[in-house]
């Protein structure tokens, strides 16, 4: 291969295929917007979902640390944004200055949850994560008294939208003709703040850093042993993972207007941790993609059983609700099954794998 | 004093609850490291199965105990069916898997049991006949019932019955063997496929009689009770340390009572800061107190790089 | 290495997009009743109304009820034959699942705006009716909620909020001074559930019992989730209240009654709409009777459509679980409307909604300027052998004037 070629940036070697995805990412809201506006709130939600779950997967995927508490910093960063920016406290600060503090702080978390945990492994771990993102929502559910900070579970409501100047998030605006709804707003921030973490991440993978972790992921000791601050690099890899966390909070809590710790629950974590495995872990198009099939899947499944049932019995056997979420469970079931490397594991992890099938 | 009293007769009672179910986890992950996450689900169906038989059998006749033996009986059966076939079908071909692997099958079985038990049982709380007669008995200023004895005793028989199982039986040693190294466990003749299985088996009938137990003390049961007290449990088992037998009890009766204590005296000794409502985050310090200091919880051994 | 993950992403991307754009092709078939029902139909024009309440999760059993009380609505409304504009009104109920979250409380909500629906009923519990409301309130559907019972939902300002439930001040106000005055308490102990209504019930319930006098001696908690409560139920032991309050559901409140009856608890329980059910009865047994517990408007049995709604729905759908009554009550509040709007358009019929004065199963029902219920009537109660059995009824006037004299009294202080 060509040295010049090999040290471009991929965007360089691939202009046809960035050329493509971009137009394919501008059209998406469009065309979803002809299903109907709820299809753009569900591209929102599944790409809010890729971003706290490529955050997820530089804790579980890079530095294979489970961490079923990841919600936690959701958490964080979405009441700070509510806090923030609501009639609450009577602050309404503009969402560039409250993003990154939101970001900031789940990082702080992100690092108190690290340090105690630093000697623990595998499942001793996952289960102090899991304690821990608890913590975190027991607290925001009951710190309403003795001084009323988060309100407790009636939470937080009327929530600025995100604005720059006069251009809110929220309502539709007509630009050169065309309508864009709030939400096909949200979906052009979101899909930048995506495109942001998906670098980050490519970057983070091929670094010194994101090798130490790898290091660390296949066997902490010799990676000791090879001079790797493994205690450093862990806590690096908590609060880089969490900062994502806290972004991807504050926007749920400007998109959605309404925060309350239900949001926050332990199911949430483990939803997000499945779509890295289910997707593939460590790999970025895998857990995007795992990412986008467990948000998409129910809700297209709430469309199809009715009419599906209808088709194959002629009436409703059983209500469609109970058997949506168990074809949800069943097809996690199957995939992992089938590909228990991922839908779409990392060449390198398919390789191990086979090698310790052998 | 009296209260105090009372407080531990709560958390000893909570905790073999806790300790009958952290069971069945810590069954399955001494031999082949796995949390099986629809543990919870089993004790769930357990109690459902459970309830259908008494249920139906309510009218015969019978002696009530003798209508409460049979429920159990049943639902064990059906639990140590259920276990086998969960192990078959999702967990063994995932043998040489990434570890995370079996955690989501375990996430989606857990699912699909819940919304099967949704559609059999449906949506509503569901009253467990009381099967036992109450006696309530009085000690200093304290009450307990037979129930609760009854709790403690058979967890306790059960542990030990385990430890029996597992350090004096043919099996037992079949599957130390297999938990310490498979292949070469395989090689001295031990058939792992059916020591695994085994594992699963047994540890379904022990959720089955935590169902009925969990069942008959609290008379409630709802399709999702196997999510809250899956997660105390598994807690509980870590705190213990996994995959020792000896240390799921402890682990369970430790946060049985942690939460009781908790509930009865964090207001007191936060001056009133923290309340009730604190309950479950002094159960999940403790442990993040204990695992720092002893990162294979209290009676676990040093797995050394096994993580 | 690189070379092959950007194609991996541009795959993604176009797996997305694919997704996407299935559910797009699967839309209109769902969206084709709808565009049938605005072609112009000779006598006949389908209006349909949505109705939002968690099916799945742990309180599915609650949506569900939910769900049946409004089909039943839909059902009696279609058997009145109502025409609206010289056309004969066929009503369908569009049943939608949010599962208790949030967020798929905004994207269900979306789904309903694109649907066309004439107006909603829900959604069930106060953390995705909110969220929701602010869609509704930008398409300007009317929403009606019978259950949400936060107070910062009809606060918002929105004119398309509206709920036929009594909110936590007007139902705790009733049970507080009740429990001081009429049970004669100076001593009360408070639980709730920490959920947004319990929390939101036992603050209301403590502020009116201190007012009348009685002292808050135990101030506990509990989840939702819990099954067990004889730590808390130890702990209020020892400060020998004379009335208990939960602030919680049935299940929570079964359990709990018959573990204070094990550890010999004597005092007087008390409990608000959430507990004051049938279900009750069922989940504690013997040890519900005596309970002393509030619902929300008057008193099903008393009122001419109130029982024929009983007789019904126990006769489709069995055992009532809570809040059936009141999603009833919602779709015909919205019939209403657009029968006396003369038009099924949510904009010509929005502003008789707020203007509504109808006769429902749970009493009358009036809005205020917010959207609350007026004068909402509450109704005490005493388990008696295993029923329900009415003490009094607080209606119009009396709970009118308790909120104004709460803030009275607290002055005194």
């Amino acid at each position: 291969m060509n040295e010049q070629l090999k040290k471009a940036a991929p965007w360089q070697r691939h202009w046809l295929a960035v050329v493509l995805i971009g137009v394919v990412l501008l059209a998406v809201p469009f065309v979803a917007a002809l299903g109907g506006q709820a299809w753009v709130r569900i591209a929102n939600f599944a790409i809010l979902y890729i971003f706290l779950a490529l955050g997820l997967n530089i804790v579980v995927g890079y530095a294979g640390l489970l961490d079923l508490g990841y919600v936690a910093f959701y958490a964080v960063g979405a009441y700070v944004y509510a806090l923030l920016a609501s009639p609450h406290f009577g602050l309404h600060l503009p969402f560039w200055v409250i993003l990154p503090l939101g970001a900031a702080i789940a990082c702080l978390f992100g690092m108190l949850l690290g340090a105690p945990t630093l000697k623990l492994r595998g499942d001793y771990l996952a289960i102090v994560t899991l304690g821990f993102g608890e913590i975190i929502r027991i607290f925001l559910n009951n710190l309403n008294a003795p001084i009323n900070v988060t309100n407790g579970a009636q939470g937080i409501t009327l929530i600025d939208p995100i604005r720059i100047g006069d251009f809110s998030f929220a309502d539709t605006t007509t630009i050169f003709g065309l309508d864009i709804s709030g939400p096909q707003k949200y979906y052009f921030l979101l899909v930048a703040l995506a495109i942001m973490v998906i670098i980050v991440n490519i970057r983070l993978q091929n670094s010194r850093v994101g090798r130490a972790w790898q290091a660390i992921r296949e066997d902490e000791v010799a990676a000791k042993a090879c001079g790797i601050n493994t205690r450093n690099i862990k806590l690096l890899a908590f609060a880089m993972g969490a900062s994502f966390g806290g972004v991807a909070g504050g926007v749920f809590s400007a998109m959605q207007g309404f925060v309350s710790p239900e949001s926050f629950s332990l199911m949430e974590s483990i939803t997000i941790l499945a779509m890295v495995v289910l997707g593939g872990m460590g790999h970025i198009p895998g857990v995007i993609l795992g990412a986008i099939l467990l948000t998409a899947l129910p809700e297209v499944l709430r469309y199809g059983i009715e009419p599906l049932q209808d088709a194959l019995f002629g009436r409703m056997i059983i209500d469609p609700e109970s058997l949506r979420m168990l074809i949800f469970g069943l097809s996690m079931v199957l995939v992992m099954r089938f590909r228990p490397a991922g839908l779409w594991p990392s060449p390198q992890r398919r390789r191990e794998l086979a090698e310790s099938a052998n | 004093m009296d209260t105090l009293l009372q407080q531990l007769i709560n958390g000893l009672t909570l905790g073999a609850v806790y300790a009958l179910v952290a069971l069945g986890y810590t069954m399955v992950y001494g031999i082949i490291g796995l949390i099986n996450f629809a543990h919870g689900e089993v004790v769930m169906i357990g109690t459902m199965v459970a309830f259908t038989v008494i249920v139906s059998l309510a009218g015969s006749g019978m002696p009530p105990l003798m209508i409460l033996g049979i429920g159990l009986l049943i639902s064990v059966v059906v639990c140590m069916a259920l276990g086998w076939s969960l192990e078959r079908v999702a967990y063994r071909p995932l043998r040489g898997a990434p570890r995370l692997t079996p955690l989501i099958t375990a996430i989606g079985m857990s699912m699909v049991l819940q919304n099967v038990a949704m559609i059999i049982w449906g949506r509503n709380y569901i009253t467990f006949p009381p099967m036992i007669e109450k006696h309530i008995f009085h000690i200093g200023g304290a009450t307990f019932t037979n129930v609760q004895v009854a709790i403690v005793t058979l967890a306790a028989l059960v542990m030990l019955g385990l430890i029996y199982l597992v350090h004096r039986t043919r099996l037992g040693m079949a599957m130390r063997a297999t938990a310490q190294n498979p292949q070469v466990a395989s090689l001295m003749g031990v058939d792992i496929n059916r020591v695994i299985a085994m594992a699963f088996v047994i540890g379904s009938a022990l959720g089955a009689v935590a169902g009925c137990m969990v069942g008959s003390y609290y008379e409630i049961a709802h399709y999702q009770m196997g999510f809250m007290l899956g997660l105390k449990a598994f807690t509980a088992a870590v705190l213990g340390g996994i995959g020792n037998l000896a240390g799921a009890m402890a682990g369970g009766i430790l946060l049985g009572v942690i939460e009781a204590l908790g509930a009865g005296y964090i207001g007191q000794l936060t001056g009133d800061f923290l309340g009730s409502h604190y309950q479950d985050i002094f159960a999940f310090i403790v442990l993040i107190v204990v695992l720092m200091f002893r990162p294979s919880g209290l009676f676990g051994e040093r797995t050394g790089d096994r993580a | 290495m690189n070379q092959v993950r950007m194609p991996g992403v541009l795959i993604a991307l176009a797996a997305s997009v694919a997704l996407i754009g299935c559910g797009k092709k699967e839309e209109p078939k769902a969206a084709a009743p709808v565009a049938a029902a605005a072609a112009p139909a000779p006598a006949e024009v389908i209006v349909r109304i949505g109705h939002v309440a968690p099916l799945t999760g742990p309180i599915a059993h609650l949506g569900k009820d939910n769900e049946n009380g409004a089909r039943l609505a839909v059902d009696d409304a279609n058997a009145q034959k109502i025409t609206i504009d010289g056309k004969l009104v066929k009503f369908e109920l569009l049943g939608e699942d949010d599962q208790a979250d949030p967020k798929t409380g905004t994207v269900v909500a979306q789904k309903l705006v694109d649907a066309k629906v004439a107006g909603v009923v829900g959604h069930l519990n106060s953390g995705t009716t909110i969220p929701a409301s602010a869609i509704y309130n930008q398409a300007g559907l009317p929403q009606i909620s019978p259950s949400a019972t936060n107070p910062k939902y009809t606060q918002q300002g929105f004119n398309t909020a509206f709920r036929v439930m009594a909110n936590d001040i007007q139902q705790g106000s009733v049970i507080g001074t009740y429990a001081a005055k009429d049970l004669g308490a100076k001593t009360i102990a408070i639980i709730d559930d920490r959920t947004a209504y319990g929390q939101g019930l036992a603050d209301e319930v403590e502020k009116a019992a201190k007012a009348n006098g009685a002292k808050v001696v135990a101030r506990e908690f509990t989840n939702d989730k819990a099954i067990d409560f004889k730590a808390i139920l130890t702990k209020i032991k020892a400060t020998k209240p004379d009335v208990i309050f939960l602030g919680g559901m049935d299940a929570v409140g079964g359990p709990m009654l018959k573990q204070m009856k094990e550890l010999g608890i004597k005092a007087q329980f008390t409990t608000g709409d959430g507990g004051c059910s049938p279900e009750l009865i069922k989940l504690a047994g013997e040890a519900s009777e005596g309970v002393i517990c509030t619902q929300a408007g008057l008193p099903a049995d008393k009122l001419p459509n109130g029982q024929k709604f009983l007789a019904d729905f126990t006769s489709k759908y069995g055992q009532i679980q809570i809040y059936s009554p009141y999603s009833y009550d919602a779709v015909m509040v919205l019939v209403d409307a657009m029968k006396r709007a003369n038009s099924v358009d949510p904009v010509k019929y929005l502003p008789e909604v707020g203007k509504t004065s109808y006769d429902g199963v749970t009493g009358k029902v009036e809005f205020d300027e917010k959207g609350d219920i007026k004068n909402g009537a509450i109704t005490v109660f005493e388990i008696k052998d295993g029923k329900l059995v009415t003490l009094k009824s607080e209606g119009g006037a009396m709970a009118a004037a308790a909120p104004a004299a709460a803030p009275a009294t607290e002055a005194k202080q």
